[in-house]
């Protein structure tokens, strides 16, 4: 009888400590270590010279301003090689006068992205697909995003993502659909019918016990 | 290496941190701020010009070497 074999492939989970690694990139050599203290948004695209990717790069580039006001570092990644990187930013300056101020890892032998789960063989077999991975100054992963090969990032959603754990993080508090800064937050819902009773009368807007709100 | 040439010598950023070890920081962090590099940047760097003898950490402090010191006014 044929054995069957099924191999157990382990993907990264938000709340877990990203893996470490050390790798070659356009700003040297760094390990994910360096960036301890930081918040880090690890993105992988699908290949240099490519358009979606241009795209990319161009808007990851012009928010970078908006990512450093957020004590957040970009560190891209992609299968290619850092002579590849280079060439491919610096035709992005010369042909868009846009710098790519961030690194870029050369994950030629692809230890990386198979520790990020970054290959999706049902998208491509060769190529990493557009993966967002927010971790935090502890570097414990937050948040993980991913998009099909066709679709560019939203760059504005990413930094809504970290406002919203940064503000959670400092108020202890949830964030409701589609919120963005200086709007209400959720206060966590009581977990006991004491706590219930309460809540109504502690001054929140409240829909129900459940679900109240307010202003941080 | 970024920080460190194939030659052994250091680059415009390797320089920035020399210069700021030179007046006085000891640590990544004072580093990066007197440099104006990214802290990532500043670990690595530092641990490249630790390689390349330009460098030396002693108990997480760091210090020029004497080779180091040659490459900066």
């Amino acid at each position: 009888m044929e054995e069957i074999r099924e191999e157990i492939i382990h993907f990264p989970r938000v709340g877990e400590v990203a893996p470490s690694f050390e790798a070659v990139t356009t700003h040297g050599t760094l390990r994910l270590e360096d960036f301890k203290g930081s918040w880090l948004v690890l993105f992988s695209h699908p290949a240099d010279f490519t358009p979606v990717c241009t795209t990319e790069f161009i808007a990851f580039s012009q928010a970078y301003p908006e990512f450093q006001k957020r004590g957040a570092e970009l560190l891209g990644l992609s299968v290619d090689s850092v002579s590849s990187h280079i060439a491919w930013t610096r035709n992005i300056q010369e042909k868009t006068g846009v710098k790519v101020p961030f690194p870029i890892i050369a994950d030629l032998s692809k230890e990386v992205s198979v520790k990020y789960g970054m290959i999706h063989p049902g998208e491509s077999k060769t190529e990493t697909i557009r993966c967002v991975f927010i971790i935090d100054p502890n570097q414990v992963i937050r948040a993980i995003l991913y998009y099909p090969l066709t679709t560019g990032r939203n760059i504005s959603e990413i930094l809504r993502i970290i406002d919203a754990l940064q503000t959670t993080d400092k108020y202890g508090v949830a964030t409701p659909a589609n919120w963005q800064p200086g709007e209400k937050v959720i206060v966590p819902a009581p977990t006991t019918a004491e706590g219930a009773e309460e809540r109504l009368k502690e001054g929140y807007e409240c829909v129900d016990w459940y679900l109240c709100k307010k202003s941080v | 290496m970024a920080c460190v040439t194939p030659e052994g010598k250091p680059t415009e950023s390797g320089k920035k941190m020399l210069n700021a070890l030179k007046s006085g920081a000891t640590s990544p962090e004072e580093v990066a701020k007197i440099s104006g590099l990214p802290l990532f940047r500043v670990r690595s760097g530092l641990r490249d010009m630790v390689q390349a003898d330009l460098v030396k950490e002693e108990e997480g402090k760091y210090k020029l070497t004497e080779k180091g010191g040659k490459f900066i006014e």
